[in-house]
């Protein structure tokens, strides 16, 4: 059993309706309790979908355990094929119906429904929502292109694009954004899937020559399958941030055997000027705590380091299946990589890097409104916010300049930043104000507001139990003059000259101990 | 398991005695929520309460895809998942839940009231959480108290999570010293906070004194209950912590449910006639608040005068609602549907529906949306998993899950809860470029 305050992942059956309800012509009658058509507001709300998703579910109640489930699961079988005269059928369970071992693969095939059955095993006790997206991927890849005859001729420059899907982060414009690229580029795309595939299109996958695989999660084991079965190569390149659209651009053409190119952004391009502008000089160094999916945190890991000049000091992702390269990744840029599912500990671990930006989930933004630190979300879990009207991609030039300006905006302003060291007693902006483009708060007449936020930045984790500790170590005239330092260095401040003084054996800090400190470390 | 009780009866004797109009009996695809979403209202209620659903990973992410809009700090829900090995062998599940409860308090240390809660696959495995919750109480008493009771899937729908919490609440309280007064009348059904006040205002007002609320604002304010104790449901959804009162010797006041003027008026009189309020006093104390109630509500009557509207299954409030469109807003009502009927609670309401209006119990939604769309309503009351198909097929919606999250019991809300039905309604004209209404009918 695992205490878990929020999850990263939905269980494994969400991942196949991700697949089902981002395809047409599929249906997945799923056999599940009660209640589970919860999931249906994922895609009605969530993601504002303007249909039902294509999931009939059994929603078996507890006086039906005493009779016939399978019955039930058999009915709504025939019920659904008959109504919705799907082209493909999905059948599996969730894990409630896991337990009940009714076997719906093994029922759906007795029943002879005329379309194509494809039977999921999806084990919701030990794998989660992107494994089993991407083997009910697999599986209807298996199911309906397995048996295909290559085309003799192929078109060295006709590839297809896999692995967006419903409720993926951002993918409805990652997706016009890189098909976009790819055309400008002289590539054929072919088969866009899941994303908008019919079994149809499926069947198609290998008259391409090569596939994009934009979202490794979702489409890794189908590229490889793929690969394994028709020789189609692939690429490994995700195209998120400037560089990474360059190098993957340059990838695509050497796969369609293109010459080499200059990777033109036809000035789409704003955020290499927008980074090297002087306005963006205050960046320099900012420690920034990266956490997510796997493609997600990888790259956001490089262009914060390498595009935004910000300073990594924590990577991680909560997807094992592709730990090595979070480990890799996490290595060139001099940090360890957690890789966790925990959400504690990813509080722990971004406590303990103190940054001054997190760019997580829709979950780190919990822990940092816990320890006010800025947040900007990179990765799924999203909620409704992070699926919006405007155009908002990720991938390619456009998504570049789409990160910038999502990131800088949780930072507090460089000239607020500056005056905020000068003066720190002003009555509207101080400390325990937010930077003020963020909120319209008028300032509160109340001073006990600040003596508390001062307070809880002295000890902000009470699980440590270490912070009580630490405070007999400061004088009080050094711990007045810590409170000098901005609050969103204050953190490092603190662990620096405590570091100092340990390694020096000062006891207790003075304000000439966090002067040394400062110079020793200087910023 | 108190919800047992709460389960549809397969009777149709008694139905016809109830009224004359159709009844439909359905069994297909529920599309509702599971009893583990009323989490989302309790645990605002109860702050010093901590919500534990020992489930699966599809708890978990039900719980923070209703709630994870909101930043929590500290979150005031979490899910023990479990995991393979504890579905191995039985033996050692009590030591993990244990395990994870010590976790927990270590983090929460603040938390008064555990509440564990079961879901479907605890319950498929038969995991005794009531036992469960017994042990950790001896351990934890009187620091923490540990409760428990079933939101599954299997056994309740959506509300009656909350109903199985009362009762939970009240059959714990009978272990407890009490620690106040008996109460003489004990309001069931989470309300508002606003809503309990001008309540407990009114109540003052016609002297009737020793009031509490079920469930309290903290969890050490719970009402003793006794058999001096009388009881009324605030809301329509409380089979099993009626029965969990009676089992303690209360008495129910039996009463329309506190929606609109005519049916605060219904409950407010029941407890005045219960209680011997002299109906001069009744009527002054009243008079004025059912005056507001009533000009407040003639400013959306004009939106909802004549209009066909449909109700699909959700939280047992759907009765009472079709009572109020019918009777104060002239509404015609096609269809009320509601998850489960408890034909005693709802007699008085049931009284009142039109004749023509179709009563349906249960659900299989394909047939439920073929009726809908072949009556072409002009409002469609119905969960989110369907509104935005509605809508995007050109019919006018309403979400039912609002009518849970909104203050819309008493005299000061009639006008805002025809609002909430008026509202789309509204937008519909907004948004298609049409000024007024169509006076008095449809559009």
């Amino acid at each position: 059993m695992k205490l878990s305050m929020w999850t990263y992942e939905g269980p494994p059956h969400v991942g196949a309706m991700r697949i089902a309800a981002s395809m047409k012509g599929v249906h997945y009658v799923l056999h599940a309790p009660q209640g589970d058509t919860y999931a249906d507001l994922l895609f009605t709300m969530i993601e504002r979908r303007p249909s039902r998703p294509p999931v009939t579910y059994t929603t078996f109640q507890a006086r039906d355990l005493a009779g016939s489930t399978a019955d039930i699961f058999k009915t709504a079988c025939r019920e659904a094929v008959e109504r919705y005269r799907p082209d493909t059928l999905l059948v599996g369970a969730s894990c409630t119906a896991e337990l009940l071992q009714d076997d719906p693969g093994g029922l759906a095939r007795t029943l002879d429904v005329g379309v194509p059955v494809v039977p999921l095993e999806l084990p919701s006790y030990q794998k989660k929502e992107h494994w089993g997206a991407a083997e009910t991927f697999y599986q209807i890849i298996r199911t309906l292109a397995g048996n295909r005859e290559r085309p003799a001729e192929i078109a060295p420059n006709s590839c297809n694009i896999l692995g967006p899907s419903a409720l993926g982060f951002r993918n409805r414009d990652d997706v016009t954004e890189i098909t976009r690229l790819l055309e400008r580029n002289g590539l054929d795309v072919r088969v866009v899937a899941p994303l908008g595939a019919t079994p149809a299109d499926i069947a198609r996958l290998p008259e391409a020559a090569f596939n994009i695989v934009l979202y490794p999660e979702i489409a890794d084991t189908a590229a490889r399958w793929l690969k394994k079965t028709y020789g189609m190569p692939f690429t490994s390149t995700v195209p998120i941030g400037v560089h990474a659209t360059r190098r993957f651009l340059a990838e695509v053409r050497a796969l369609a055997g293109l010459p080499e190119a200059e990777a033109g952004d036809d000035g789409t391009d704003r955020m290499t000027w927008y980074a090297r502008s002087i306005d963006s000089n205050y960046l320099t160094n900012k420690r920034v705590f990266v956490f997510g999916d796997a493609s997600h945190a990888i790259a956001a890991a490089r262009i914060a380091a390498e595009e935004m000049g910000f300073k990594v000091c924590g990577l991680g992702t909560y997807m094992r299946e592709f730990a090595r390269e979070v480990r890799a990744a996490a290595a060139d840029l001099g940090v360890e990589a957690l890789i966790s599912d925990d959400h504690l500990e990813v509080e722990r671990a971004i406590i303990e890097a103190r940054p001054e930006l997190v760019l997580g989930t829709q979950m780190e933004r919990h822990i940092a409104k816990r320890l006010r630190v800025p947040c900007a979300v990179i990765s799924s879990p999203v909620h409704v916010q992070d699926f919006p009207a405007r155009y908002s991609p990720q991938m390619g030039f456009e998504g570049a300049n789409v990160i910038f300006d999502s990131w800088v905006h949780p930072l507090m302003m460089g000239l607020e930043e500056h005056l905020l060291q000068m003066f720190r007693d002003d009555f509207e902006f101080n400390d325990d104000a937010q930077a003020s483009h963020l909120h319209a708060v008028s300032p509160s007449a109340s001073p006990s507001a600040s003596v508390a936020a001062e307070e809880e930045d002295a000890a902000p984790v009470p699980a440590q139990g270490t912070a009580e500790d630490d405070m007999a170590l400061w004088t009080s005239d050094a711990e007045k003059e810590l409170r000098k330092v901005p609050f969103f260095v204050r953190g490092k401040a603190r662990r620096n000259t405590e570091l100092f003084a340990e390694s020096k054996g000062i006891h207790p800090i003075t304000v000439e101990t966090l002067y040394d400190a400062k110079a020793h470390f200087a910023r | 398991m108190t919800a047992v009780q709460n389960m549809p009866s397969r009777d149709t004797g008694q139905d016809a005695a109830c009224r004359s109009g159709q009844l439909i009996r359905e069994r297909g695809q529920h599309e509702v929520f599971c009893g583990l979403t009323s989490i989302m209202w309790l645990h605002r209620k109860m702050q010093d309460a901590f919500f534990l659903v020992v489930g699966s990973r599809t708890c978990a992410h039900l719980i923070q895809s209703a709630a994870g809009v909101m930043i929590f700090s500290e979150p005031r829900f979490a899910t023990a998942i479990m995991e393979e090995r504890d579905l191995a062998g039985m033996a050692d599940m009590h030591d993990e839940l244990d395990r994870v409860v010590e976790e927990l308090l270590q983090r929460r240390p603040d938390i008064r009231m555990l509440v564990l809660v079961g879901s479907c696959p605890s319950e498929v495995i038969k995991l005794d959480l009531s036992r469960a919750a017994e042990r950790l109480n001896r351990r934890l008493a009187p620091r923490h108290r540990v409760l428990s009771y079933s939101g599954s899937g299997i056994e309740t729908t959506f509300t009656q999570g909350e109903d199985n919490f009362l009762a939970a609440l009240v059959a714990d309280g009978a272990t407890q010293p009490a620690k106040a007064e008996t109460a003489s009348l004990v309001i069931a059904g989470c309300l508002a906070d606003v809503v309990e006040d001008q309540f407990a205002r009114l109540f003052r007002d016609l002297g009737i004194a020793d009031v509490a609320f079920l469930p309290s604002r903290s969890s050490e304010a719970l009402p003793a209950i006794g058999p001096d104790t009388r009881y009324i449901l605030a809301q329509p959804y409380l089979g099993a912590t009626a029965a969990a009162l009676e089992a303690r010797g209360a008495k129910r006041i039996d009463a329309l449910f506190p929606l609109g003027e005519e049916g605060t008026t219904a409950w407010l009189k029941a407890i005045a006639d219960s209680f011997g309020v002299a109906p001069a006093l009744f009527d002054r104390i009243t008079e004025a608040p059912r005056q507001r109630a009533l000009s407040a509500m003639a400013h959306y009557r004009p939106w909802l005068e004549g209009r066909k509207i449909f109700l699909f299954p959700d939280s047992q409030l759907e009765v009472p609602l079709a009572r109020f469109l019918f009777r104060e807003a002239g509404a015609r009502i096609v269809e009320a549907g509601s998850p489960y009927l408890h034909r005693e609670h709802l007699a008085g309401e049931l009284a009142l529906l039109p004749d023509d209006a179709a009563l349906s119990e249960g659900q299989d939604v394909d047939r439920q949306i073929d009726r809908c769309l072949a009556a072409d309503p002009d409002l469609i009351v119905c969960g989110m998993g369907l509104a935005n198909p509605f809508e995007a097929e050109g019919h006018v919606t309403k979400w039912s899950i609002e009518f849970a999250f909104t203050p819309i019991q008493g005299y000061e809300q009639a006008g805002d809860l025809a609002e909430l039905f008026a509202r789309p309604l509204m937008r519909d004209v907004i948004l298609s470029g049409t000024r007024r209404p169509a006076p008095g009918g449809t559009a």
